[in-house]
């Protein structure tokens, strides 16, 4: 037993993501906690290439095999379990994304291990290491000592920065063999669907309004193209808004939509829940607005106000003289 | 032997007749499929309405002008059915004089000026079709409308044209001096040779009664109708008050097909006559939804009589095809569209308007209850609804949180679950949560107070009253949501009701039952009107120049005009009616529901029509006064897409009240 | 063919949380539990695919509050069956773990062709319930599934990844698939049929064969977050914000 830390890595579409790196990040934390070394597993066809980019880890398993190519989610759970056991492994961090979260049960019930998810943070404390996760949208913070002998976490999504889980470091790569059963694996991956084209692309915009269920009404959302023009900015919205159509979905900022950088956000009628926030992992200067003193957007923000979203976009519309 | 003549009436009388009959047999064939109605009570009541209404044609004098042409044209009809009679007798019987009604003096002079009038009437009526085209008849059968105005000036200068031709041969029935018109008419043609006059009189004769039994035949298929079916339509109107809905003729399914309304709604639809008052005065029609009252009803007729031909007739072979293909038409889907269902705002506007008592929110409530039944919901309304069904109230916030806005205040009301008071407020969803009508809630609370009402709030055991949820259709959870205020209330003890919402208070005073308790539902208008008048509410004068604007559920369902223009008097404001004011006022858009539904009018919005009604008032007003939390929102809202909120200010009545009363009532400005 | 949708109750977000202090977790003694959203989702996506294929669509819960009102919704809107597992203590709640147990226990044994649960739920704090089912089971899982298109014993399913991206993925019926939206919002079903259903279909009650919480979370601590921790708030009314705004823009040069 080796008491490794273990990051499974996330690839899509050839590229690894940058949750990949938050999570090498926590990981690098916890081992220290640990005291324990840090391995990052990489699952794909040739891992080569991207192994090289995972320096943050002292080593790279890989498990390579054609049906890892792209993500195949029973594929990559045998894969993933296979790397996991070799290392013998502490605890084993997922990305807690749509690929992540496929796999860290199944492993997990396979290790006889416990699941943390949604953690945000490692510390340390008496020589135990512990957590810090978020439960109930974001409205309750659970903090624990990480269960033990082997445990198994999810890792929010641009919970930590993922500079820290980048080196200039080239890893040794260690290969293990893809395990047996993986011929006769029931599911198939069949191809990617492109998101739509067209429309503005919102990761390049400097100055966001962005708008969430406490603009009520979809009239709203005119309110908020005002702003946004005086402004010199575009309009963005959370999934809500979305899913009813009042926005495109090119518009989505959170977790299934982009992930934004502007100078500016200003977050309107938004609560603040981890799936959007995960859209925003940096802003030069964010201001919430909600009527809940409690949201969470306000942990994010750099100012914040609990007037009503509807009262305000036109107030300052016409503060800025437009 | 019959002469050609007789031969010829007779055989025409007999065939008009029998198209005529037919056709009212299949009406009455198309009514019987409909689900029963009535019982229909109070005769004396509905007596009256007749009298008014039909002899009276009192609702049609609100369009002055067409309405005093249709006056005449009424009565010219009653006034002129004996010379009908008497032209049908002539022709089947030469020689047949209708006893005392074609030979006394004074009726028939009365029927010579009626049909000068009718004449002045129909040419009226011809010019405004024609020439000033209104709004209100778009969608209308035209040529029908111009058709008849044609028949009826036909049978008119025929009927002038002969009894004068008449005076002229010495044939009349009564002395020249009492048919002056139609002398004069003679007059015209007395250079004619006798002879020649003889033809003319026999074809004016002839067209005469050829219109009249062309009409005959035409009337049951159409608009016309209604002159045969107004007066029942108006004796069997429904005599419960305004803002209590009818339950389901089906039960929990409501209608989703034709056959499921009443057979009294199917008369409605016979009786309908296009004129498009309703239309006029329909919010959602001037927001360029696809609704209109009237093109409502005309499709229901439509339908109901291809529908029951299809219903009742055996086909087979070919036939049967298309007999199948009119059963699977969906009333709503094909007929009438989903939007134009969902876009109505049930603010009665078509009801109050319409001469012969036709009811359009009613048939459109009942199609809403088919379409929820069936799973067809508006876009928007689930989510509301869901949150109705779970929190009580439609904005998705927790019931344990409905009385959180008490907390700004500095003195405690009563908790009436636990105390008794003399009056129960209820509050209502957006008085209770609504960020923009908070400040005039609390006004309120503060006004009552000062009023010395001694009240109290079922905090967290209110729910929803339920008047918009039973407009949108959801009949069941309207019966919960009442079920749990009733039993709420049943444990408190109070004699009188006050709200500041109009919707609240009309379910709450038209369809809660009180089981024998005598519990007062008012209006916080009408409290502080009286408290003012008693003395107990000192009020300074604040000296503005207002405008009132009647909330529907206030104003046309329960007709409390007068108590808020007194309340504005009284605190020293000047009242400044807008031009479509009282049970004229124009509906802001939120109501049955519409609040809860996305908007889909292709033109403005009526609450901004409205406030540029309110702006452009002279004098000039700096205030907009509403009493309904809904109406706040939705005017706080349109004043600023009108980009008017320099010139008028919107303002709930127990803001102004709270103003005026001072000392601390006033709410701290925000 | 034959659908299960596990319904898991979650605390309403709506409602204020508050930590107990003796114990410090949840407050659960005037907590409302409602239905995952996610898990409505499923059941939506359940009912479509029983009017497109035919079959039956089962709900099943654990009782852990009031779960019956949910149940005979499920049912108004179309679901065949409807049970609800007992079990002594339910009521102080479950994790994700031992409730995938207990349901994994309550289903084996009968036809199941396809499970559809939310991909996660509000408050899963050691698992996802549908993960853990598909493990018992020994079926393959895919979250994040938003359409799903059934052919013979074949399950396509799309698969949302963030930005807008998408992954056609195939797999062999049994299956569990996470749901992440349905292709249409839940449908609303009238009062009026769900007092009908409460009147006239029954729940199934099946005692939980329940293994217990498995595992032990050391020094488990829950808290509130502090209100706006790091923002500096703003105050006044709308308009006296909006120059407060406009003062902080024009400090870092983001408008003229």
């Amino acid at each position: 037993m080796s008491g490794e830390i273990c990051v499974v890595a996330e690839v899509v579409r050839g590229e690894l993501t940058e949750q990949t790196f938050v999570s090498l990040a926590a990981g690098r934390k916890l081992a220290g906690a640990l005291g324990c070394r840090l391995a990052a597993v990489m699952l794909g066809a040739d891992v080569a290439p991207l192994a090289a980019a995972l320096g943050a880890a002292d080593r790279v398993l890989a498990v390579e095999h054609p049906l890892l190519a792209d993500f195949n989610p029973e594929a990559a759970l045998l894969a993933a379990e296979s790397a996991v056991r070799a290392a013998g492994a502490r605890a084993c961090i997922f990305c807690h994304t749509a690929s992540g979260m496929d796999l860290a049960c199944g492993v997990a019930h396979r290790l006889g291990a416990p699941v943390v998810a949604c953690c945000r943070d490692f510390t340390a404390a008496d020589g135990q290491a512990r957590y810090v996760a978020v439960t109930c949208g974001g409205k309750i913070i659970v903090e624990g000592t990480l269960p033990g002998p082997v445990c198994v976490v999810t890792v929010m999504p641009g919970v930590l920065r993922a500079e820290q889980g980048r080196s200039d470091r080239t890893p040794p790569v260690e290969r293990i063999s893809p395990p047996a059963g993986m011929e006769s694996v029931r599911t198939k991956f069949r191809g990617w669907i492109d998101p739509p084209a067209g429309d503005v692309d919102i990761s390049r915009q400097n100055i966001l309004v962005s708008v969430g269920r406490g603009i009520q009404k979809k009239e709203n959302i005119a309110l908020a193209e005002r702003l946004a023009a005086a402004l010199g900015g575009v309009v963005t919205g959370s999934r809500p808004i979305i899913d009813q159509g009042w926005l495109p979905p090119t518009r989505l900022v959170g977790k299934s939509g982009k992930q934004v950088r502007p100078r500016l956000y200003l977050a309107v009628g938004i609560s603040g829940a981890p799936e959007h926030m995960e859209g925003v992992p940096a802003a030069e200067l964010m201001i919430g607005i909600n009527t809940d003193a409690r949201a969470p957007i306000f942990d994010a923000a750099h100012y914040g106000a609990t007037c009503d979203a509807v009262q305000l976009m036109p107030a300052l519309a016409a503060a800025l003289g437009k | 032997m019959p002469s050609a003549t007789s031969i010829i009436v007779g055989a025409s009388l007999a065939v008009a007749a029998l198209v005529f009959g037919a056709q009212i047999y299949e009406c009455i064939r198309h009514m019987r499929l409909g689900r029963p109605a009535g019982p229909f009570g109070n005769w004396p009541a509905r007596l009256r309405c007749v009298v008014l209404l039909v002899l009276g044609q009192a609702l049609l004098f609100r369009f002055p002008g067409t309405g005093t042409a249709h006056f005449f044209i009424f009565w010219g009809f009653v006034l002129l059915l004996p010379t009908i009679v008497q032209a049908i007798g002539e022709g089947l019987a030469p020689g047949f004089v209708l006893p005392f009604f074609a030979t006394f003096g004074p009726l028939a002079l009365l029927q010579d000026l009626i049909a000068a009038a009718v004449t002045v009437a129909v040419l009226y009526g011809l010019y405004y079709r024609l020439i000033v085209r209104p709004r209100r008849y778009e969608g209308s059968h035209h040529a029908e409308g111009v058709l008849v105005l044609c028949f009826i000036l036909t049978i008119m200068l025929t009927l002038l044209g002969t009894n004068g031709l008449r005076q002229n041969l010495g044939t009349a029935h009564v002395a020249a001096g009492w048919q002056p018109l139609s002398a004069g008419a003679g007059r015209l043609l007395a250079g004619l040779s006798p002879g020649a006059q003889h033809i003319v009189e026999r074809v004016l004769w002839w067209t005469h009664l050829g219109v009249v039994l062309v009409f005959l035949m035409l009337l049951p298929g159409g608009k016309h109708f209604h002159v045969v079916t107004s007066a029942f339509n108006v004796l069997l109107r429904r005599l419960e008050p305004r803002g209590r809905l009818a339950p389901s003729p089906t039960g929990a399914e409501g209608v989703q097909n034709i056959e499921q309304f009443t057979w009294r709604q199917m008369l409605d639809w016979y009786s309908c006559s296009e004129c498009g008052r309703c239309q006029d005065v329909c919010p959602a029609y001037a927001a360029g939804t696809e609704l209109s009252p009237k093109v409502l009803i005309m499709s229901l007729r439509r339908h109901l009589r291809e529908r029951g031909r299809a219903l009742l007739s055996r086909a087979d072979g070919r036939r049967h095809e298309q007999r199948q293909a009119v059963l699977a038409r969906r009333l709503v889907g094909d007929v009438i569209s989903e939007p134009a269902v969902w876009a109505c705002t049930t603010c009665h506007a078509c009801d109050t308007e319409c001469p012969l008592c036709v009811e359009h929110v009613q048939p459109i409530v009942d199609l809403r209850r088919g379409l929820l039944a069936s799973g067809r919901t508006e876009t928007r309304l689930s989510t509301a609804l869901e949150s109705l069904r779970r929190y009580g109230n439609s904005l998705g916030k927790s019931d344990r949180q409905r009385a959180r806005w008490t907390t700004a205040l500095d003195f405690r009301i009563k908790d009436i679950r636990r105390e008794p008071a003399e009056v129960l407020w209820f509050v209502g969803d957006y008085a209770s949560y609504s960020p923009t009508a908070a400040e005039a809630t609390l006004a309120a609370a503060r006004v009552l107070r000062a009023a010395q009402v001694d009240y109290g709030l079922l905090y967290d055991a209110e729910r929803n009253a339920g008047n918009d949820v039973r407009r949108a259709g959801e009949e069941g959870l309207f019966e919960l949501l009442r079920q749990k205020n009733t039993a709420a209330m049943s444990k408190c003890s109070f004699s009188r009701i006050v709200t500041t919402d109009p919707h609240t208070y009309n379910t709450l005073k038209n369809e809660y039952e009180w089981d024998g308790r005598a519990v007062v539902v008012e209006h916080f208008a009408e409290v502080i009107d009286r408290a003012i008048a008693a003395g107990s509410l000192r009020v300074r004068r604040l000296d503005r120049v207002v405008t009132y604007h009647d909330p529907c559920y206030l104003g046309r369902y329960n007709g409390v005009y007068e108590a808020p223009r007194r309340v504005l008097r009284a605190i020293g404001c000047t009242v400044v009616e807008m031009p479509r004011s009282g049970d004229r006022a124009l509906c802001c858009g939120a109501g049955g529901g519409r609040i809860w539904m996305e908007e889909t009018g292709t033109g403005e919005r009526p609450a901004v029509a409205r406030m540029r009604e309110a702006a452009s008032l002279a004098p000039k007003v700096s205030c907009f006064v509403v009493a309904c939390p809904k109406d706040l929102t939705m005017y706080r809202d349109a004043v600023k897409t009108a980009q008017l909120e320099d010139a008028i200010a919107v303002k709930d009545l127990a803001e102004l009240v709270a103003e005026a009363a001072g000392d601390g009532t006033e709410a701290p400005r925000a | 063919m034959n659908i299960v949708v596990p319904i898991k109750f979650v605390p309403d977000p709506v409602e204020d949380l508050q930590i107990d202090p003796s114990s410090g977790l949840l407050d659960r003694s005037f907590l409302r539990l409602i239905p995952s959203e996610l898990d409505e989702h499923a059941l939506e996506q359940a009912l479509i695919l029983k009017e497109r294929h035919g079959g039956t669509v089962t709900v099943v819960a654990c009782d852990t509050g009031d779960v019956d009102e949910t149940l005979f919704t499920a049912l108004a809107r179309g679901a065949d069956r409807a049970v609800k597992i007992t079990g002594d203590d339910f009521q102080q709640g479950i994790g994700s773990r031992r409730m995938a147990a207990i349901i994994h226990a309550a289903i084996s044994g009968e036809p199941c062709d396809l499970v559809l649960t939310g991909t996660q739920a509000l408050d899963d704090m050691d698992g996802f319930v549908g993960a853990l089912l598909a493990e018992r089971m020994g079926v393959p899982y895919i979250g994040y599934v938003t359409k799903v298109e059934i052919a013979g014993n074949k399950a396509a399913v799309r698969k949302e990844y963030p930005g807008g991206l998408n992954a056609e993925i195939e797999t062999a019926l049994p299956a569990v698939l996470g749901i992440q939206a349905a292709e249409k919002p839940p449908r609303y079903v009238v009062t009026a049929k769900v007092m009908e259903a409460m009147k006239s279909r029954r729940i199934d009650e099946k005692p939980g064969e329940d293994p217990g919480e498995p595992f032990t979370f050391p020094d488990l601590r829950m808290a509130l977050p502090e209100p706006a921790r790091r923002a500096e708030m703003l105050d006044g009314s709308p308009a006296q914000v909006a120059q407060k705004i406009v003062a902080l823009l024009r400090e870092r040069g983001l408008v003229g």
